[in-house]
């Protein structure tokens, strides 16, 4: 429908102008003015925002700056206290999802609002079910699901238990729902948070046909390089205001983070050549089987003094088993690590308490899951692991006031905010908690370092710095291993490369000479997929709960 | 032969009697549980009841109007289960047991208040009670060898209440998978915010499914003490509501499987009382504690260990609570 509205207000609508310049389009969605507070957080303060029909338009920012909160108020989950929407031109009152959905608003939310034990056709149909027995509405829901998946190419079986599906397909069945709905201005929330590379990739190539059709998308995210590969226009935003508003063609990531941050940042990590140095560690043909399944299959490495070696992989194919080898959490099956002069075998295994006596740090993959206790307070976390140490203790009981100043060195050290050691770590944003996470496992100058997805839900800013402290550790002699999804950070930091697949080391490049066509290559192991989407879909449920306020 | 079909028809007879409250408390649960709001007070609803209708049955001399306000009282023990649990985001455990407590308390005062028998209620009779009906063309088909004894000793000669818990099944099964509510109701107990992002009010939701359950529960109460019995007598659901809960979970929050959980401990107990001094060659006479225990005991095995891993809704025990 509303490409017929473009074409019917194309030229002529103009007037003498050939080419008419987009802003005179009406929009398909305008907010004026909206504001929106908790408590004493401005979440919003005075945004204003126009998206042109039939466009992608990105809005970015990093964590906390307002982008998950105004889109909120459009969906209807919260009402905005002050400010106007226009959809279509016309002023609307939006009190309820309910209301959004009858304006043909839809929403794909970050953490996906499906219900897993329901087939697909459930989902679909759930709140638009028509009459009140499923028997006739279900027949029609089905004819026009599959009405919708081939006018789309959103191939789904409309029979599937939703929870069975890989990730990717289930963000499939939240478009799909939208449009059941008759939405004709979809909002993405943070769409590939959980998306592998090639589910990305087909998501945006998904939007593309929704663009060509006339719907209008509103694409929110912190990455930057979704921004340039799929949108039209682009509004970043920042501390809860509307900063700046671009032609993506007309921008660069450079001018994105800037207007992001609020001050020049490095996208690129500064570093010098390596400089390896004795073998601080050395596993040796490590296998882990868990359940039947092959988790490992015969992995060898050694890490250097003085050199950062980066896991690339595609999710969920052993990097995490990995990690869990080398820090003593998965007890060993076979092979062998040397550590120093320790020797761990499966006859002579050490605990993860002894692993870290060995001088071994670890910050784990998933910080919710076993990097902190997010119900306890910054001090608390920032000696997880080391409180047994005599420094924090007294004779019976802990000593808080050694361990609170501790915490505030910590925290100072590295920029952790607010500087409070009081404060719960679950009130802390995603970087912040990470950067409390890898001070802690940081400051003990530990041999080996162990980083799992050092930057995931973090911002820009955070992602420099942890960048930069780790390539100073490097620098100061430490051996670092990091596993990340982000092959942009294992080319960026890494000094060596070892790629992983289905459980195994596939490939190894020299960090200057790597390509990301090529490790692409190696990750997919130039064949199939499907069963590395399914594990991902495991791993990475818990992933990314990020403090948006 | 006849001798033991008889006694095993009068066994599956008393089996039914007995499961009949069971079947509605755990249908009660059903509805509750599966819409996130965990309903250990299905025991203190059901006593509660019981006493309503025991009492307003004695005064007013109809089952009917007892029934009526014992479904009445089910329901606003069910209200006060959801203002605290859905409306005030209170913890379903102890909201439930503070029910049960309540409901046990206040039965045993208020009926020493009102009827001066030691928290009984006066003894029912005649239309004060729910009595047996004899279901059509009982005499004609109790010619027929077997199958009319069937009809007349099993399925004929229930109270109205006791065709009604085994109605309850079918229903709340046809109102779960084949309705919209149904369809709502199972989502917002496995994800309250794909209902509220739907544009459904998961609040609203959560309490049609307390109240049904209140209406359940309350209709199981009237059989106690208007059906089964002919009195309210203290502490009367002697646990019943628990039990109730056991078989829901055993039958994994789904009806039929529910239902035959139901049955299997009515069985027991059914049972239980059939054995009593009785001698069981090699064995011996067992001792009545034994059987009397023996519905608990297997409910424990088999919790333990023999049904499996029993999948809960996602999302129960979790008040909603909208994330920013």
């Amino acid at each position: 429908m509303s490409v017929e509205r473009i074409k019917a207000q194309g030229p002529d609508a103009v007037g003498g102008q050939s080419a008419p310049p987009p802003s005179i389009e009406l929009p398909a969605i305008e907010l004026k003015a909206i504001s929106k507070s908790f408590g004493p957080v401005k979440a919003n303060q005075n945004v204003d925002l126009k998206v042109l029909p039939g466009t992608i338009h990105g809005i970015i920012g990093e964590n906390g700056a307002g982008k998950s909160t105004l889109m909120s108020i459009l969906y209807g989950f919260y009402e905005a206290d002050s400010g106007e929407i226009l959809i279509n031109g016309q002023t609307k009152k939006i009190h309820s999802s309910r209301d959004a959905i009858s304006f043909g608003i839809g929403m794909v939310h970050q953490h996906f609002m499906l219900v897993e034990t329901f087939t697909v056709l459930e989902n679909v149909m759930l709140g638009a079910e028509g009459a009140p027995l499923l028997n006739k509405s279900s027949q029609t829901a089905r004819e026009e699901l599959l009405k919708l998946s081939k006018e789309y190419s959103l191939a789904v079986d409309p029979d599937a238990m939703t929870g069975d599906l890989p990730v990717g397909l289930q963000q499939r069945v939240e478009i799909l729902k939208a449009l059941y709905r008759g939405a004709e201005i979809l909002i993405l929330d943070e769409p590939t948070g959980v998306l592998t590379p090639q589910e990305t990739d087909q998501l945006f190539k998904i939007l593309d046909i929704l663009r060509s059709r006339g719907v209008s998308i509103i694409l929110i995210t912190h990455k930057l390089q979704e921004i340039m590969a799929i949108t039209d226009r682009v509004s970043v935003m920042r501390a809860g205001t509307m900063v700046s508003e671009r032609e993506t063609s007309a921008t660069s990531k450079n001018e994105l983070a800037e207007l992001m941050v609020g001050r020049k940042v490095l996208l690129e990590v500064d570093k010098t050549d390596a400089n390896p140095g004795e073998i601080l560690l050395d596993a040796k043909n490590l296998s882990y089987r868990e359940d039947g399944i092959t988790k490992l299959d015969d992995v060898s490495l050694t890490l250097r003094a003085g050199e950062i070696v980066g896991i690339a992989g595609v999710s969920g194919n052993g990097q995490t088993e990995l990690l869990a080898a080398l820090s003593g959490i998965c007890p060993l099956q076979t092979g062998s690590i040397d550590i120093g002069s320790v020797q761990i075998t499966p006859h002579a295994l050490k605990n993860p308490k002894e692993f870290r006596e060995l001088s071994v740090g670890h910050v784990p993959e998933d910080r919710h899951r076993m990097g902190m206790v997010t119900a306890f307070n910054a001090q608390e976390t920032a000696i997880m692991g080391f409180h047994e140490d005599p420094a924090y203790n007294g004779k019976i009981l802990m000593d808080n006031k050694a361990v609170q100043e501790h915490c505030t060195r910590l925290m100072q050290d590295y920029d952790v905010r607010p500087e409070d050691p009081k404060l719960k770590s679950a009130n802390f944003s995603g970087g912040n908690q990470q950067k409390l996470v890898l001070a802690r496992e940081m400051d003990r100058r530990p041999e080996v370092l162990l980083v799992g997805q050092p930057t995931r839900g973090v911002d820009i800013g955070a992602i420099e710095f942890i960048h930069k402290n780790l390539i100073a550790m490097r620098d100061a002699g430490s051996a670092i291993l990091v596993v990340s999804v982000e092959l942009e950070e294992i080319m960026s930091l890494s000094d060596r490369i070892l790629v992983m697949f289905e459980g195994r080391i596939v490939g190894e490049v020299a960090g200057k000479d790597a390509d990301a066509r090529q490790l692409g290559l190696l990750m997919g192991n130039a064949g199939t997929q499907s069963k590395s989407s399914e594990q991902q879909n495991n791993n990475n449920t818990t992933h990314s709960e990020e403090i948006s306020a | 032969m006849d001798d033991f079909l008889l006694l095993l028809l009068s066994t599956l007879d008393s089996t039914l009697r007995v499961s009949a409250p069971l079947v509605l408390c755990a249908m009660a649960g059903i509805f509750s549980e599966r819409s996130g709001i965990i309903d250990i007070s299905l025991e203190g609803k059901l006593l509660g009841s019981a006493f309503a209708a025991a009492a307003v049955a004695a005064v007013s001399g109809s089952a009917f109007v007892g029934l009526g306000a014992a479904i009445i009282t089910s329901i606003l023990m069910a209200l006060l289960h959801g203002f605290a649990c859905i409306t005030h985001r209170g913890n379903q455990v102890v909201s439930g047991l503070a029910i049960n407590i309540l409901a046990s308390g206040l039965t045993v005062t208020l009926g020493g208040a009102w009827f001066h028998k030691g928290g009984q209620t006066p003894t029912l009779s005649g239309d004060a009670r729910f009595s047996p009906i004899t279901l059509p063309g009982a005499d004609f088909l109790s010619e027929i060898p077997i199958l009319g004894s069937i009809y007349v000793e099993l399925i004929s000669g229930h109270n109205l209440l006791v065709y009604i818990a085994f109605l309850a099944v079918p229903v709340t099964w046809w109102v779960l998978y084949k309705t919209r509510f149904g369809l709502r109701l199972r989502a917002v107990g496995e994800n309250p915010q794909a209902v509220d992002t739907a544009g459904i009010s998961v609040t609203f939701l959560r309490y049609r499914s307390v109240i049904i359950a209140g209406i359940l529960c309350g209709i199981a109460g009237a059989y106690l003490s208007t059906g089964q019995n002919a009195a309210f007598g203290k502490e009367m659901s002697a646990g019943q509501g628990y039990i109730a809960l056991a078989a829901m979970i055993f039958g994994k929050w789904k009806p039929v499987p529910g239902l035959l959980a139901c049955m299997l401990f009515g069985f027991l107990d059914a049972m239980a009382v059939r054995l009593q001094g009785v001698a069981i060659p090699g064995i011996g006479e067992i001792p009545v504690q034994f059987m009397q225990a023996l519905p608990y005991v297997l409910t424990v095995i088999l919790l333990a260990g023999f049904i499996g891993k029993a999948i809960a809704p996602k999302a129960i025990g979790r008040p909603y609570v909208k994330e920013r």
